[in-house]
């Protein structure tokens, strides 16, 4: 009915070939870095063992270093290549696998570099000096058992480090990520509750207020003073007392109910029983706001909102209702409406979060002649 | 001069009293005629009493500021001076400070004492040397235009088939079919070269949902696919007359689309 509002942070890659490939491309840095590092210190140690010319051993340790990289990072594009095919096939939804990520994937190409790496080297280091390298297979010549040993060993040191800077890049990205999505969607559950319409209309009220009726005018304040308290506070902590979001709702439509004037009727019916609960903080106001925002302020002659608490399947959940008698849901579903699916969806979202699949959300066509919309949250009581 | 007479439309009504106290004290001779809370009644009031100014809130039930403005300017007589119109907003959605002091002006919630009285001495020279009742017209309209315009909604995905349900039965109706969208209440009438349906959604939620380059709007209550509109006949009025293929009735497009049909 609504849309999904998945807030898109970053265009986060769709295939695990591109994530592997953005993977590649953002440690290319670190791979010339370790690749020089280790080519280097080869050669110099085969110098040293042998005494003979630095210049022909670098370029062959270069070409095998590199036919070895080449082949560990072809082998992820191909097997990143492969899960997707697969993953398409079986018609699952992106994810990335252990086998696609840190050291484990990684252990193909390495044994792939480490067999087929050192020849292809020797050949490229060949072509490059223009000399003849005896054949890799003859395990005769001491040189060559050397080289391949040297390659064998870089090859495992070179993966286990890049791998390693691999999977602490991509989980502080991912935390990162995290915090960012945190951070915004606090950001946008104060943007909602601190409406500029909302904010202006009020004080704009209270302005003539205060030449009318000063005493009125100063209740009102006390709620603008109470309701921005509350929604500031509320970021602050988990959980609150049912009796104070109740109070925060009350203070809200009391707001509401001077700037709508008779065509605002409000009802609000919490056990007493009920009133210390702990429920997670504003949770029911925005869909309050919605009832007002979508419901009865588009109505001409205005309406009544209904919001009460009480315990349901023997006690065991906690039904919360916000009932309105606006001008119902056919009209706030209309896709040329924007913005009006952010509070169900934030606050399915946080019961998704909260409760898992212990708490529901439903919002339904109210029962009844007077027609308006009806939702209604339902919480798993007890230990949380 | 007579006094002047003005309209306020304003849908709380603590801000509507207030607008009209601020009014009395610095414009003793404005006559306010009527409050009213929603835009549907602004334009109905206003086309009724033909006040001389109106202050539009733009956000209220029924029709919006906007909407009301444009109702007014598409049913406006010829021979009475269009009102000067105040747009009053808590917050500003349209841009409107790009029209202050024009042909339109607006005002921001809280309304501060010193930018009213700004607006009202800018509205009684206005009135003083008034332009020619046409010529008003015309510079409002051509304000209006470009409001309406700013405020359209971001585009929605399009549409292709309009799903029409009567009774148990639905009818797909292509929305190339289609020769004209018209507004009926909270209804749209969707008319084809056959039949015609009825579908339960706004014009104002439906047209998002077109390509605006194949779906004209030419009034208020009307949108044409433009491929269906064989004449289009100027009328005195400004308005324009437009004739269908494929159907016998005569649809009429208002003053402030008329700029549309014009000879290549």
């Amino acid at each position: 009915m609504f849309p999904a509002a998945s807030p898109e942070i970053a265009a986060a890659p769709a295939t695990v070939l591109a994530a592997t490939r953005q993977r590649l491309r953002r440690r290319a840095g670190h791979t010339a870095v370790v690749m020089g590092v280790l080519c280097m210190s080869i050669a110099l140690i085969l110098t040293a063992i042998d005494g003979r010319g630095f210049g022909h051993k670098i370029v062959y340790s270069l070409s095998i270093g590199a036919a070895c990289v080449a082949l560990v990072d072809c082998t992820r594009l191909l097997a990143a290549w492969l899960a997707d095919r697969l993953r398409v096939a079986r018609g699952q939804p992106y994810a990335e696998t252990a086998a696609t990520i840190g050291w484990r994937g990684v252990i193909p190409g390495a044994l792939l570099a480490m067999l087929v790496g050192p020849p292809i080297g020797l050949w490229l280091g060949d072509q490059l000096t223009g000399l003849q390298s005896p054949s890799i297979l003859s395990f005769g010549e001491t040189n060559t058992r050397i080289t391949l040993a040297f390659s064998l060993v870089a090859t495992v040191a070179s993966m286990l480090v890049l791998s390693t800077l691999e999977r602490l890049s991509s989980a502080r990205a991912q935390a990162e990520a995290a915090q960012r999505l945190a951070a915004e969607n606090r950001l946008r559950l104060l943007q909602s509750q601190l409406e500029p319409h909302m904010l202006f209309n009020t004080l704009a009220n209270l302005r003539v207020l205060i030449g009318l009726d000063p005493v009125r005018a100063q209740a009102m304040l006390d709620h603008l003073i109470a309701f921005l308290r509350t929604t500031l506070d509320a970021s602050r902590h988990p959980a609150q007392p049912l009796a104070t979001e109740f109070k925060h709702i009350g203070d809200y439509l009391a707001l509401m109910a001077v700037r709508m004037g008779p065509r605002l009727q409000v009802q609000l019916d919490l056990p007493p029983e009920l009133g210390a609960l702990q429920v997670p903080p504003l949770l029911l106001q925005p869909l309050v706001e919605n009832a007002i925002k979508h419901g009865l302020e588009p109505k001409v002659e205005g309406g009544r909102i209904e919001v009460s608490a009480r315990r349901e399947s023997e006690g065991a959940m906690l039904q919360l209702s916000v009932r309105d008698t606006g001008v119902g849901l056919s009209q706030v579903c209309a896709p040329g409406s924007p913005g009006s699916s952010f509070g169900l969806e934030q606050v399915r979202a946080r019961l998704a979060t909260l409760y898992g699949e212990g708490a529901s959300l439903v919002l339904q066509d109210a029962p009844g002649a007077e027609g308006g919309a009806l939702v209604t949250l339902l919480l798993p009581l007890g230990p949380q | 001069m007579n006094a002047a007479r003005c309209l306020i439309a304003e849908d709380e009504p603590l801000l509507a009293l207030g607008l009209r106290a601020e009014l009395a004290a610095l414009w003793p001779d404005l006559q306010v005629l009527e409050i009213v809370g929603d835009g549907l009644r602004a334009a109905e009031q206003a086309l009724a009493l033909r006040p001389d100014v109106c202050f539009l809130d733009i956000r209220m039930p029924g029709a919006t500021g906007l909407e009301a403005a444009q109702a007014m300017a598409e049913d406006w007589p010829e021979d009475t001076p269009f009102p000067l119109i105040v747009f009053v907003t808590a917050y500003d959605d349209y841009a409107l400070q790009a029209f202050q002091a024009q042909a339109v002006d607006y005002l921001v919630k809280p309304l501060d004492r010193p930018r009213l009285a700004a607006c009202v001495a800018r509205l009684q020279t206005r009135l003083g040397d008034r332009a020619p009742p046409a010529q008003a017209l015309q510079d409002t309209v051509a304000q209006l235009r470009l409001l309406l315009g700013s405020s359209m909604t971001a585009s929605a995905p399009r549409l292709e088939v309009i799903q029409a349900q009567v009774g148990n039965l639905v009818h797909l109706v292509p929305v190339a079919d289609v020769l004209y969208f018209e507004a009926a209440d909270k209804y749209v009438r969707v008319v084809t070269a056959e039949r015609e349906h009825l579908i339960r959604l706004s014009l104002r939620e439906l047209l998002p949902q077109l390509d605006p380059a194949r779906f004209w709007q030419v009034h208020r209550g009307t949108v044409v696919q433009a491929q269906a509109i064989a004449t289009a006949r100027r009328e005195e009025s400004g308005k324009v007359t437009l004739t269908l293929r494929g159907r016998n009735e005569k649809i009429t497009a208002s003053r402030l689309y008329a700029h549309l049909f014009k000879g290549m």
